[in-house]
């Protein structure tokens, strides 16, 4: 278990993999529980930098290893950006930990998910081979589409060595605004009436604690003043001022309401299943809640095994599948299908076994 | 097929439903790559998922090759037929099963016509983004299995990039189902993993597609330019100046020569390329943003600048641009849409290596693209009753699929690889990824019955008979987009 390979080179990194019988690619650990498991640690951590960037083409290149913030400040300097708003990076997460985790934040309401601005890997299989799947361009259609395949595989079937994505210019401005809710009902009608509204909101959350809906808007400063204004008089409430609002969405990405020991779960759901879950954590005592991109995902802290059994009771009978990312909790909560063809993708990608599955 | 598993095979449906007569199979032989034709034993109609189900069990176990189609609009033979085996024809699963704003999504049958699923979103103020040239016609199951793009990829994505859930039936006979109405998933992405799989993995039966609010407000602009490469740089500037349009493509000259011939369109006189930019957005935004691109395209040195003023021009402009491929029948008795990728900032290279490589085979290329994506579609012109045309027009289209992925792009940016582009796989991927490829092909479809002979190249594939434009396009009967 204290074994921790280390490669510098996309060479070494096959070999480290060929001369190892089982063995997990790690980040930066910054969401433990998706690598809680018995095998020889392979940390990323000398597959840093990025490769190719250039802004022209709307797409980068970068190893697995680099910081998501290093990204973000390179993409930053060319006033580009990736929308959905990775989560964790304050917090060290690399490029390669987000997509095997699967992990998008309140951005990727409007332009949607790492899935969708996934766009090619390199990638080491079971039998060591350096492989790379899908492209480098913003547009490809030429083989399976592998690359989305590994967003949210938990590095099972194959370790990621470097990533294309596409990223989108950054807006000139942003606003946010927060919306008067009283009860968990009135925070999701707002929800889905502003999901389907004119104004093309960029980030539609309810923050833990809170029962208003935090929305965000991006745009030329002019035009969300003029939005701002026609939107308070639908749904009543107030600007959120910028430095709040900026501290507000980081401390959201970061995690920084949940305790450190609890237990976090991101769970899949849709806007018709808010305030059912709602009630169900509620129900939990001490148990809090995130909702982000229109009600498509939550997060949901525990802070013992027990309220984590009380919370996977509750997404069976309500559908909704989770993952725990971090704290002492099974890894899947919810409902899980085990379809023949997923054991059958695994041998195909991983014959020996090499890395743990996602039963492991 | 033998008569006996034919016999089998018709005990499995309803009569009526299974045609197998010559003159019933002709309709099937060929799709949107009209050169090929390849005659099915038999084709198949079924109503329901069940009976979807039940023909691919009995395909299994008979070892039986088929090929699910839809409207047959693949421009890559993504539905051409195996000859010994079956079509299924999907036509008829084409409800819409679930319309729910409140989730914003959409439940369809792979039958469902592309353009259906916006006009029944309509009501709710809801569009389904992905649009290709033949989104009037083309299915959601055939955009489904081949990853379809349309004009507003770079802002919006692909078809996988909007199906959030499948229930499909495997080509081991396995059904499953992934991912459901939320936009995000808990574990793999198997509904990415499957989209874009050109048939080889099997069937999707009910597809979970997101719909996204009408764009309120649009402003698009055509502008026409003395030379190709002028309408680069003006991509080029959009692009620095940190818009997100909704589409940005480009016309050549030929191109309009033969939109202005098919749908009477009309462009800036003395023009070798034309430019269509478009905005969209609440009106507040657009307004703003529109400002920036006036200036924007103001100091690209257009000979014309035509702003569509109202709905009616707008759709004027979609129209001359939307009918390019199939208008370029007007000024040739044949043609080969091509479908690669470049870096946008090598289009402009790229366009000129094109006019030299077309130079060199005494062929004429038309040119229409997505150039907000690099995405060419080039139109390759020849005569087919000329000896040696074909062959000539085939080894250019090789040629610049080479050059593409010289370049660091793609040999296919939304047709797929299907029968035509199997050859030139090889050149963007090892053999190593190629057996990959294979291998979790072979996890789906261990007995490799689903659409034989796509994709990879070689060996599974028969022999093909190349044939010219199909009789009804060169009546004008009908269109490829």
């Amino acid at each position: 278990m204290n074994t921790v390979l280390a490669p510098a080179t996309l060479k070494e990194l096959a070999e480290a993999v060929r001369s190892t019988p089982r063995l997990l690619a790690v980040g930066a650990g910054t969401k433990p529980r998706l690598s809680t498991v018995e095998a020889v640690r392979l940390s990323t951590a000398g597959l840093r930098g990025i490769r190719e960037y250039d802004p022209s083409e709307f797409t980068f290149t970068a190893a697995a290893g680099t910081p998501l913030r290093e990204i973000a400040a390179a993409l930053a300097e060319r006033g580009q950006y990736l929308p959905f708003d990775p989560m964790l990076a304050a917090a060290g997460a690399t490029l390669g930990g987000t997509i095997a985790a699967g992990l998008s934040g309140p951005g990727r309401f409007r332009f949607g998910g790492l899935r969708d601005f996934i766009l090619g890997v390199r990638f080491v299989d079971g039998m060591g081979r350096l492989l790379r799947m899908g492209g480098k361009v913003v547009k490809n259609a030429a083989g399976f589409d592998l690359p989305k395949f590994f967003v949210g595989s938990l590095g099972r079937f194959g370790v990621l060595a470097e990533i294309t994505l596409k990223v989108f210019p950054r807006p000139p401005s942003a606003l946010t605004v927060l919306l008067n809710a009283d009860t968990l009902e009135a925070a999701a009608r707002i929800l889905t009436e502003t999901a389907n509204s004119r104004f093309e909101f960029d980030a539609l959350d309810v923050a833990p604690g809170e029962s208003g809906v935090l929305a965000r808007l991006a745009g030329p400063a002019a035009a969300l003043e003029a939005i701002a204004c026609e939107i308070f008089a639908r749904w009543p409430g107030e600007v959120v001022p910028e430095n709040a609002a900026e501290s507000t969405w980081a401390d959201l990405c970061e995690f920084h309401w949940a305790e450190a020991a609890a237990a976090l779960v991101k769970v899949a759901l849709s806007p018709v299943a808010v305030v059912p879950l709602g009630q169900a954590v509620r129900s939990i005592e001490g148990a809090r809640l995130h909702f982000s991109a229109g009600g498509n995902f939550a997060f949901v802290a525990l802070s013992s095994p027990a309220q984590v059994g009380q919370l996977d009771e509750h997404l069976r009978r309500l559908g909704l599948c989770g993952v725990t990312l971090r704290g002492d909790a099974s890894l899947w909560l919810g409902p899980r299908a085990r379809p023949v063809i997923a054991q059958a993708v695994k041998q195909a990608l991983d014959p020996v076994n090499r890395f743990p599955s996602l039963d492991d | 097929m033998t008569p006996a598993v034919l016999q089998r095979l018709a005990a499995t449906l309803p009569p009526g439903r299974l045609l197998a007569r010559p003159e019933q199979l002709v309709a099937y032989e060929s799709d949107g790559l009209t050169a090929f034709r390849a005659r099915p034993s038999a084709v198949v109609i079924p109503e329901t998922a069940d009976e979807v189900i039940a023909l691919v069990r009995f395909c299994h176990a008979e070892r039986l090759p088929f090929v699910a189609r839809g409207s047959g609009t693949s421009l890559s033979g993504g539905s051409l037929p195996v000859e010994g085996g079956i079509v299924i024809a999907l036509n008829r699963l084409n409800r819409i099963l679930k319309l729910d704003p409140a989730q914003r999504i959409a439940v369809v049958e792979p039958g469902v016509v592309n353009l259906d699923v916006t006009q029944a979103a309509a009501v709710y103020g809801l569009h389904y983004a992905p649009d290709p040239s033949s989104q009037s016609i083309c299915t959601i199951g055939g955009n489904v299995a081949f990853n379809s793009g349309g004009a507003h990829c770079l802002k919006y994505g692909m078809t996988s990039n909007h199906v959030l859930g499948l229930k499909a039936v495997l080509a081991t006979g396995e059904v499953v189902e992934w991912g459901g109405p939320s936009r995000e998933t808990v574990g793999p992405d198997w509904c990415g993993l499957f989209t874009g799989n050109e048939g080889l993995f099997g069937i999707a039966l009910e597809i979970t597609l997101q719909l996204l609010p009408r764009a309120e407000c649009f402003h698009t602009v055509l502008a026409g330019y003395r030379t190709l490469e002028q309408a680069g740089d003006a991509v080029s500037a959009v692009i620095a100046s940190g818009l997100l349009p909704g589409a940005i493509e480009i016309m050549d000259a030929l191109a309009l020569e033969a939109a202005v011939a098919a749908v009477h369109a009309e462009y800036p006189p003395g023009c070798e390329a034309v430019l269509i930019v478009e905005l969209e957005g609440p009106r507040e935004v657009v307004a703003a943003d529109r400002e920036r691109l006036d200036r924007i395209i103001a100091g690209s040195q257009p000979v014309e600048t035509r702003p569509a003023r109202d709905a009616e021009e707008r759709v004027a402009i979609w129209k001359g641009r939307k009918s390019a491929f199939s208008a370029v029948g007007r000024l040739s008795p044949d043609f080969i849409v091509q479908d690669g990728v470049v870096p946008r900032c090598r289009l402009g290279e790229a366009l000129r290596r094109i006019g030299e490589l077309g130079k060199t085979s005494g062929l004429r290329v038309a040119n229409v693209f997505h150039a907000g994506d690099g995405n060419l579609h080039p139109l390759i012109l020849f005569d087919g009753r000329e000896p040696g045309a074909l062959a000539r027009a085939e080894a250019l289209a090789g040629a610049i699929l080479k050059m593409c992925v010289e370049m660091g792009g793609s040999i296919t940016g939304e047709h797929g690889v299907g029968v035509e582009k199997r050859d030139y796989l090889a050149t963007m991927f090892s053999a190593e990824e190629i057996d990959c490829m294979r291998r979790l092909r072979s996890a789906f479809d261990p007995l490799g019955i689903a659409n034989p002979g796509k994709m990879f190249p070689t060996s599974e594939a028969p022999a093909l008979q190349q044939h010219g434009l199909h009789s009804l396009e060169k009546a004008g009967v009908i269109s490829r987009e």
